[in-house]
């Protein structure tokens, strides 16, 4: 049910964004966010939930670091 | 791996304390711990623990029924995810009434709806509307559209809930739970802040997780850790989506279209301002929302509403064991959804 999954923006226009996950493109509502051309985008049920601040390589970085200060 | 992710599982996997609950509140992470063989990587000793986290599983049969009325009526066509097409309402489910004709399809997306609605303006598009507070924002931006394009000929039957409610039904009644993994996306749209009041009040962590393994290794890591030193914070590893302070954006659309409202949750009962419904102003585009309380009486031998409350995993249940219970002759609602526990369970078993 709260499936969603992060698509790259190719195009924005107006309240709608083509967004594409690997070859495969849809288009999405975007009334919940404010994506530029080449983020990427959370999307579920047609609609981008959210930007992706970072890549997945950065996001782990992050990620680690953060267990760095729980002391591991 | 990784040398701190080795480390973390090392830690995680030689856990030898006293037994640990957590429990996850989402379907998507009760799959992605499947997929992630995250049991295999830890101590037996830290239970991962199945909640309330699938919408269409706690929806009494009454929504699906109202669905079904709608379906049937001339005039009429009735619009539902996928995951709600075959989950049993009192008299058989959306998908028994479709093979008997009546006007029900599928949509990945509300918005196709809209699109269907202004090229049949003289029939009534009505949208099962179910769902947690990802969802929510989504049914109000289709209403602010159709206000922006005057379409009147939708309306919305509505199943929405809020987990905060929920959570704290769980630590009421469940205070064996230790500490809880919150769910990535509902996260996105309402933020981590609002677990702080419940991790000061239970005294227990709540921490958000993402849908890699990673993300769950470091989550139920940070947790165990937390658990060890007597500690309740509200942690976030998901930061890449979610915000401390939530989407704003998403938060506001919530606050313009709906105000909460008592809703029933199979097994665990009625829960005041757990459910948000369509507000007063737009009214118009609600299809009878209110008071779809009635539910069926769920077989003697059915665990669902257990395993809904997190008192047992699907494994437990006796109709599982015995395979009485299966996704193509489901008993409950756990097995049937997509979401659910139980069918979770049954397809990485």
């Amino acid at each position: 049910m709260c499936i969603a999954i992060p698509g790259k923006v190719v195009e924005v226009d107006g309240m709608r964004a083509r967004v594409d996950y690997s070859g495969n493109q849809v288009t999405v509502n975007t009334g919940l966010v404010e994506p530029k051309v080449g983020q990427y985008v959370l999307v579920h049920a047609g609609c981008a939930i959210e930007v992706m601040e970072k890549d997945k390589a950065e996001e782990l970085i992050e990620l680690f670091a953060d267990i760095e200060e729980l002391g591991a | 791996m990784n040398e701190q992710l080795a480390r973390i599982v090392s830690y995680l996997k030689d856990y030898d304390g006293p037994e640990i609950r957590l429990m996850e509140v989402c379907g998507t992470h009760t799959a992605a711990i499947f997929k992630g063989a995250i049991r295999s990587l830890i101590s037996p000793k830290i239970h991962l623990i199945s909640g309330p986290g699938c919408p269409v599983c706690v929806t009494p049969a009454a929504f699906i029924d109202k669905c079904v009325e709608y379906a049937h009526m001339d005039g009429h066509v009735l619009y539902s995810f996928g995951d709600m097409l075959k989950v049993p309402g009192t008299a058989g489910s959306l998908s028994d009434h479709k093979g008997q004709g009546a006007h029900v399809e599928v949509v990945y997306s509300p918005f196709e709806v809209l699109e269907k609605a202004a090229a049949q303006p003289e029939v009534t598009h009505v949208v099962a509307a179910v769902g947690f507070e990802t969802t929510a924002p989504i049914y109000g931006l289709m209403i602010r559209e159709m206000q922006e394009k005057d379409i009147h000929n939708v309306r919305l039957v509505t199943a929405i809930k809020t987990i905060l409610p929920a959570l704290t039904w769980i630590c009421d009644s469940q205070p064996e739970i230790d500490g809880f993994i919150c769910p990535g996306h509902v996260c996105v749209i309402i933020g981590s802040d609002p677990f702080l009041p419940l991790a000061e009040k239970y005294k227990k962590p709540f921490v958000v997780a993402g849908f890699e393994p990673e993300h769950l290794l470091v989550t139920i890591y940070d947790l165990v850790c937390q658990i060890e030193a007597g500690e309740h914070n509200v942690g976030n590893h998901y930061k890449n989506a979610v915000h401390a302070a939530g989407n704003r954006k998403a938060l506001d659309v919530l606050e313009e279209y709906y105000e909460p409202g008592a809703a029933v949750w199979r097994g665990l009962g009625s829960i005041p301002d757990s459910g948000l419904y369509i507000s007063e102003k737009y009214q118009e585009y609600d299809g009878g929302s209110f008071g779809l309380d009635q539910d069926i009486e769920l077989p003697p031998a059915c665990r669902c509403a257990d395993v809904i409350t997190g008192r047992i995993n699907p494994a437990d249940c006796p109709m599982f064991a015995s395979g009485s219970c299966t996704p193509t002759s489901p008993y409950g609602p756990c097995m049937v959804s997509a979401e659910g526990a139980c069918g979770i369970w049954y397809r990485n078993r």
